[in-house]
């Protein structure tokens, strides 16, 4: 094949012909799902957290089980659901953000001290010390994402945080509720989100609540970082808040009274490419 | 068994404002000069359309990496200090350059209060205005003295401002024009005029127009692009070791940097220094590397930890109140820069636009402008507003009491996220005998050395000065006309978030040399060719940013490093007593 497909259905439809796929039986499958229904079937009020159309550039590469992926996209919806602004974290691809960022060297906690001794009891050592909101003091709070700042003391790495809890999401749900956290309707997922954010479930090297944070913080980031880390798709999160991305400057503007909206840009166009 | 290099006038460890303005002055007056610099090689070309800001705000890239090195910290001397483990609780600079890269750019001299604190709160309050057990102590230098510095440094850095109308004396202007003025900050600037204060534009190193500096170098206009604090400058455009002193030190042939330099000691023999022993971080070897002079200019921490590690000077100790070394920790933290912010329904600001230092401030609040004899505090603070310029992600605030996260979160957030503002109190730290630097008995670092540990706590003064500080924000806030207004909350603990990169003290200035490790040139007490530079100087930190006064402190060593090297010997001369707690 010498023509690249350009990223529209249009042409993926004819990718997928060309390449023989729908004649070999993946039609249906998690990959081109999304794809194809969508075109008959109006969009659902909650997001179908199996229907994730990341398009062809997106598959998990950090998280394996497909079944923790889901948890994870049903989980960042409550936190950043869709409504009649916009986009929620599934539609803005923030799941697939998330599980780039866990594959990352801040995934891996490449860049942080992670000697020991770790002290054995974590709630003692500032684990949980997640009642003051770092956001809204100090020089950086203009900065920061509104998540609380607890002292990280625990030998496990940021990636292994996420799969530990997103099983033991799927777990208190089903010792809660009877059903897994993807199947819960959604205020019983909130009800399971709230009992991991005030650190009511017991998790093993690391409070609930910290996972929790993680979590909040990083489906945040995916909404609104640049698209280029396979979050905030197509600038959507972008446009719902009427931030531009990255320009070349406001030299000219920066005196202006009037709110100025600017169609965004992002770095891909910024670098010239 | 290191390798020993050839020996040379003077190495200097660190390159920010401190180890550049050090290395540039004794380049250009002839001698040999080799800096080391544990981080990265960087250039310009480094920071060239790179606006990301979950890169280089979420994910701190210009900050030092810990997995090497960090600091443990605790509040109480009988507590274990645990290790500050991840870089969003600690923010220090590294790579060519340091923290002076990704500084924001706001230019604050420190008054002449600041520099005679005790004799000056003596003599108007009364012994008894300071508690027991606070070290506050002159500097053993005047403002006065320090002005020339001030100058030149603003002169090097571009500095772009105008005079604080209540402001010190100046010997000239800045030598560029202040920077335009947002809607927000004339709002700022307007209401508190209305009020009787004296506002006045925040002097900035993001330069108000292109500029050549005084050794040559040229430097651009800022764009606004609001990609400024926490990154380094997509145009040149705001005032760096790396578009400055740097660049003036190569064009002397007379200066070597080396990155990926570790050092680990320095060398003492016989009463000096002889020179510091560094690990090459891309291979492993370790060099020595003998110099006639040593100047420690790295960060608060690394000099702390440097001459600790090596031995050098009297240690502190806490429990006898006597040692020089690692005494009168202090910097701003969470509880410095406490305010008020409001939301505003009716009106859109462009707030995703701005540049580091662009902002309005006021001195009516700062060191001893206002009367202290019944506020249950001494010192004070600058009152800004400033208009970084905010990301997608960081723009998230929304008034208290909505939710964190779920459907009225994302509404809130997204209504207000150009309709809030932000006024603070930078307010002062003073220091405390109980507030100090020593070795961690437990941590280590790559190479199996102790950590630096650091014990830390609030006392009243921080949290009265932050509550005076919180209640006039919130009158100035009221008056610019915000629907809503939260107060920030006054921590009652300090919670070992390294977050702001100001942090100062441990080899501190004076003039008794039985509470002061360095005296007025940065030298030591008893070692005459080691100079150490840079906020680790400070005795207690000013209710300003600190970065002019790092700049000024290193021309004031360079003039003493000079002395030094022609003529030897110890460049002042000792006061016994009566300076501190």
């Amino acid at each position: 094949m010498t023509d690249k497909p350009k990223e529209t259905n249009e042409s993926r439809r004819q990718f997928i012909k060309n390449t023989g796929l729908v004649a070999g039986g993946l039609v249906g499958g998690t990959l081109f799902g999304g794809l194809l229904t969508n075109q008959f079937q109006k969009k659902p009020e909650i997001q179908d957290v199996k229907n994730i159309s990341g398009g062809l550039q997106e598959a998990r590469v950090f998280i394996n089980r497909a079944r923790d992926f889901d948890i994870l996209s049903a989980a960042t919806e409550r936190i950043f659901p869709k409504d009649d602004l916009g986009p929620g974290a599934i539609e803005l691809s923030v799941p697939y953000f998330i599980d780039k960022q866990l594959a990352s060297e801040w995934g891996t906690n490449a860049k942080e001290y992670m000697k020991g001794p770790f002290i054995s009891d974590i709630k003692e050592a500032g684990n949980h010390n997640v009642q003051r909101r770092q956001d809204s003091q100090g020089p950086n709070s203009g900065t920061q994402i509104p998540t609380p700042s607890p002292r990280y003391h625990t030998i496990l790495n940021r990636g292994e945080m996420f799969t530990l809890g997103l099983r033991k999401m799927d777990e208190v749900a089903q010792k809660e509720f009877g059903k897994g956290f993807v199947e819960l309707d959604p205020d019983k997922q909130d009800e399971v989100l709230h009992m991991f954010e005030e650190d009511k479930v017991e998790m093993k090297g690391v409070g609930s609540s910290n996972f929790f944070h993680l979590l909040l913080q990083t489906t945040i980031e995916g909404a609104y970082a640049d698209p280029v880390y396979g979050g905030n798709k197509d600038m959507m999160g972008w446009k719902m808040k009427e931030y531009p991305g990255p320009q070349m400057g406001y030299l000219d503007k920066i005196g202006e009274e009037k709110f100025i909206k600017m169609e965004p840009t992002n770095l891909r166009n910024y670098q010239g490419h | 068994m290191a390798v020993k290099l050839d020996k040379v006038d003077v190495v200097v460890v660190g390159t920010g404002w401190a180890g550049g303005v050090v290395s540039a002055e004794l380049s250009k007056a002839g001698y040999k000069v080799i800096a080391l610099e544990r981080g990265k090689n960087v250039i310009r070309a480094d920071y060239i359309g790179v606006k990301d800001e979950l890169r280089y705000t979420n994910r701190y890239e210009m900050m030092q990496n810990l997995a090497p090195e960090t600091i443990t910290s605790r509040n109480y001397l009988d507590e274990i200090a645990l290790p500050v483990r991840t870089r969003q609780e600690m923010m220090v600079g590294t790579d060519l350059g340091g923290g002076s890269v990704h500084w924001a750019g706001a230019t604050y001299r420190w008054k002449p209060y600041d520099f005679e604190i005790r004799s000056k709160t003596i003599e108007r309050y009364g012994k008894d205005k300071i508690p027991e057990g606070m070290a506050i102590q002159d500097w053993g230098i005047t403002y006065d003295e320090m002005e020339k510095y001030y100058d030149r440094w603003e002169k090097t850095a571009g500095t772009s401002g105008e005079p604080d109308p209540i402001g010190d004396k100046r010997s000239s202007d800045y030598p560029n024009p202040p920077m335009k003025e947002s809607p927000a900050v004339r709002l700022f600037k307007d209401t508190t005029k209305k009020m009787g204060y004296h506002p006045y534009q925040v002097a900035s190193g993001n330069l108000s127009k292109a500029y050549t500096n005084p050794d040559g170098e040229k430097m651009g206009q800022c764009m606004f692009c609001s990609f400024c604090t926490q990154y380094g400058c997509d145009f040149g455009a705001k005032s760096d070791p790396l578009v400055t002193v740097i660049p003036t030190a190569m064009k002397t042939g007379n200066f070597e940097v080396r990155t990926g330099a570790y050092v680990r000691r320095v060398l003492y023999s016989g009463g000096k220094a002889t020179g510091v022993l560094y690990v090459d971080t891309m291979t492993g070897e370790e060099f020595e590397q003998p110099a006639d002079v040593v100047v420690l200019a790295a960060f608060t921490f690394t000099n702390n930890r440097l001459l600790m590690l090596s031995n050098i000077g009297q240690p502190y100790n806490p429990n006898t109140r006597k040692g020089v070394i690692g005494r009168n920790f202090n910097g701003q933290f969470g509880i410095t820069f406490l305010g008020a912010r409001g939301y505003f329904k009716n009106k859109k600001f462009n707030y995703y636009m701005g540049a580091g230092a662009l902002g309005g401030t006021l001195s009516d609040f700062a060191g001893d402008n206002f009367d202290h004899s019944k506020l249950d505090f001494i010192n004070g603070g600058g009152i800004e507003l400033r208009q970084y310029g905010d990301g997608a992600i960081a723009t998230n605030h929304v008034p208290k009491g909505t939710p964190k996260w779920g459907p009225e979160f994302k509404k809130n957030s997204i209504f207000y996220a150009n309709r809030s503002l932000v006024v603070w109190y930078t307010s002062a730290t003073m220091s405390w005998w109980h507030n100090f630097t020593d070795l961690d008995p437990t941590y280590k670092d790559i190479y199996n050395d102790p950590l630096l540990r650091i014990t830390n706590r609030y006392t009243d003064q921080d949290r009265n000065i932050a509550k005076f500080g919180i209640e006039k924000s919130r009158e100035i806030m009221k008056a610019m006309g915000a629907d809503i207004i939260d107060e920030d909350e006054v921590p009652q603990e300090f919670d070992h978030v390294y977050s702001g990169g100001h942090y100062a003290g441990g080899v501190i200035m004076g003039a008794d040399p039985a509470t002061s490790a360095v005296n007025n040139y940065l030298q030591m007490w008893d070692v005459d060719n080691l100079f150490v530079v840079g906020g680790s100087a400070f005795p207690q930190f000013a209710g300003h940013h600190p970065t002019a006064t790092i700049g000024a402190l290193g021309y004031r060593a360079a003039e003493g490093i000079e002395h030094y090297l022609k003529n030897g010997g110890q460049l002042a001369k000792g006061k016994q007593g009566g300076t501190s707690a």
